[in-house]
């Protein structure tokens, strides 16, 4: 039996077109149970944008989690070292919407690609996320932004860790006018301030702002971070990831977990991030592994949202029946005419249902005879 | 060709004093300024759309993308945290947020200190930075009201002139932070009407002599 994409929601076709697009690549399908030991999310809090989590105690009196993250699960049976293991899946998380306090299921696909990795790798991630949004349909970008040229200008003014938290919250939220009071109240030097807040502020092509950037690097680890940027951003390129990869430095991740390339996708209508990933080496190693890790979720519950045509009909025919009519005869209608390739729903009496058209039981049983 | 920007505007004075730098910098909509109950108004031949929206609304619209851009009061942004650009400082509606007492106030620190405010994030906030217990008593409106009646120690609460705090036999002990209208953006529209929104933050900081 064939089936028409029309009866699909649009998350279900991005869930099948997304797992299409990773095989073709060679990742392979990593399944999990639903529940984890509470303990891993608590010990990792800041890896997760909310500490809103279900949890109950099982059969044996573990506290047990409904997984609001699918990366810490991976993380925490990955094996480290030797050639990157690709990986992708498409499982539910039960998180809270729009920073609410309500936890809800929510469907995610993802990648995560663990093991020693190369700049081709990372650029196969961040052109796997560009691909990603344009299976989507619509108009979309992916913005890229590095940790390690954050970490290394905050550095270079010698910013001790609070005030570098509070700078960079000023940087996530492209404050200019915050910085430079911070910068005053900090003393910090008006050309570093100057340089975070062009940095800060900046925002366009890949292809053209990475020179734009080179200026502003302070050190060899920013330097080294843009150099990085670039040869990961090629390497997309080259991949074939044809549509916009923006330089975004307003996406800030937390530094204890993310050291290098980060980024975050973006698709017209949704008012929040569809897409997002980074280089999490960091989170590894807090888990006793000396391994490269970058990966990305695709949160596919947002795209609900994005229109979908399904003509608004229940079925193409309502077939209406009585009570009296014998479920024999009501069946040979029915199948007649779902073989005939109409949806059909069969009731006694109209309700709520939307319908092409109506037929009646004895309007079939005239035109059957 | 240019995407329409649709703007959430405060309702109210500042709204008003909000809308002079928008039409000032050739984003006027002069029907926006008629007196009556309309709350949409669009400009076709200048690209805009304004809501007019409860000023401790606008940062809502914002968010979740039903505006691109909006105005938002500092104590607001303080108070909610909003996922937002905060793109400029307007420069208007320009107040201090304080901590304030009755005349001769004297904290007897064995205790929580009882706080009356609207904003409880800023106040528990401010505090916390200070290692000193606090009981916060959160009120909608006529905060300076709780110390006079025994509800509360302080209040913590915007201060313009400082006009009503001396009427009702209060003072400002201590100032927080400093407030002032603030023009924020949707994350995604940022990116999306990037060319658009840059233009016109740009013609505000002509206009306003930035």
């Amino acid at each position: 039996m064939t089936f028409s994409e029309d009866v699909l929601k649009n998350e279900e076709i991005a869930v099948i077109r997304l797992r299409s697009l990773y095989s073709r690549y060679g990742y392979t399908r990593f399944g999990m149970s639903k529940f984890e030991e509470y303990e891993l999310y608590s010990r990792n809090r800041s890896f997760l944008p909310s500490d809103n989590i279900i949890t109950f105690t099982d059969t044996g009196g573990r506290l047990m989690a409904l997984r609001p993250d699918v990366t810490l699960s991976i993380v925490k049976t990955a094996l480290g070292g030797g050639p990157p293991r690709k990986l992708y899946y498409s499982e539910n998380v039960y998180r809270p919407v729009h920073r609410g306090r309500e936890v809800r299921e929510r469907m995610q696909v993802g990648l995560e690609c663990i093991g020693e990795l190369g700049v081709y790798d990372a650029g196969e991630v961040i052109m796997l996320a560009e691909r990603s949004l344009g299976m989507i349909g619509r108009r979309h970008c992916l913005c890229v932004s590095h940790m390690g040229f954050l970490g290394g200008l905050l550095d270079s003014a010698g910013v001790g860790s609070e005030q570098s938290a509070e700078l960079l919250k000023c940087v996530s939220g492209r404050n200019a006018s915050e910085l430079r009071r911070l910068g005053a109240e900090f003393g910090l030097d008006d050309g570093f301030c100057e340089n975070l807040i062009e940095v800060a502020t900046m925002y366009g092509s890949a292809d053209d702002k990475l020179d734009v950037l080179r200026p502003l690097s302070v050190s060899d680890d920013t330097d080294a971070a843009l150099d990085e940027l670039e040869q990961v951003c090629r390497t997309a390129r080259r991949l074939g990831a044809g549509g916009d990869i923006n330089i975004d430095f307003s996406i800030v991740n937390d530094m204890n977990y993310y050291s290098g390339v980060i980024f975050q996708g973006f698709v017209e209508g949704i008012p929040s991030a569809v897409l997002s990933g980074g280089r999490y080496d960091k989170l590894m190693r807090r888990f006793g592994k000396h391994s490269g890790a970058i990966g990305f979720a695709v949160y596919v519950d947002l795209l609900e949202r994005t229109g979908h045509q399904s003509g608004g009909l229940d079925a193409d025919v309502l077939l209406l029946y009585g009570e009296d009519d014998d479920p024999l005869e009501i069946a040979d209608a029915v199948r007649s005419v779902a073989e005939g390739g109409e949806s059909v729903c069969a009731l006694s009496e109209a309700g709520d249902v939307r319908y092409g058209r109506l037929l009646r039981l004895s309007e079939w049983r005239s035109a059957s005879t | 060709m240019s995407e329409i920007i649709n703007i959430a505007l405060p309702k109210g004075r500042l709204g008003e004093r909000v809308y002079g730098i928008f039409e000032a910098a050739g984003f006027g909509c002069p029907s926006v300024l008629e007196d009556s109950r309309r709350l949409f108004f669009e400009d076709e031949s200048e690209r805009v759309r304004y809501f007019l929206v409860k000023p401790s609304d606008t940062h809502i619209y914002v968010e979740r993308g039903a505006a691109d851009i909006g105005v938002a009061g500092k104590d607001i942004l303080l108070e909610h945290d909003p996922d937002v650009y905060e793109l400029m400082d307007l420069g208007v509606g320009v107040c201090r947020m304080v901590v304030a007492a009755r005349k001769n106030f004297e904290d007897e620190t064995d205790g929580a200190l009882r706080v009356a405010t609207k904003f409880a994030n800023i106040a528990r906030g401010y505090y916390d930075g200070r290692g000193r217990e606090i009981d916060i008593i959160k009120l909608s409106g006529s905060i300076e009201l709780a110390p006079m009646v025994g509800l509360s120690d302080v209040i913590v609460d915007i201060m313009e002139t400082g006009r009503t705090l001396l009427d009702n036999g209060m003072e400002p002990m201590q100032t927080i932070t400093d407030i002032s209208a603030r023009l924020i953006a949707n994350k995604v529209s940022y990116r999306f009407k990037h060319a658009e929104i840059t233009s016109l933050c740009e013609a505000i900081k002509r206009s306003i002599g930035k």
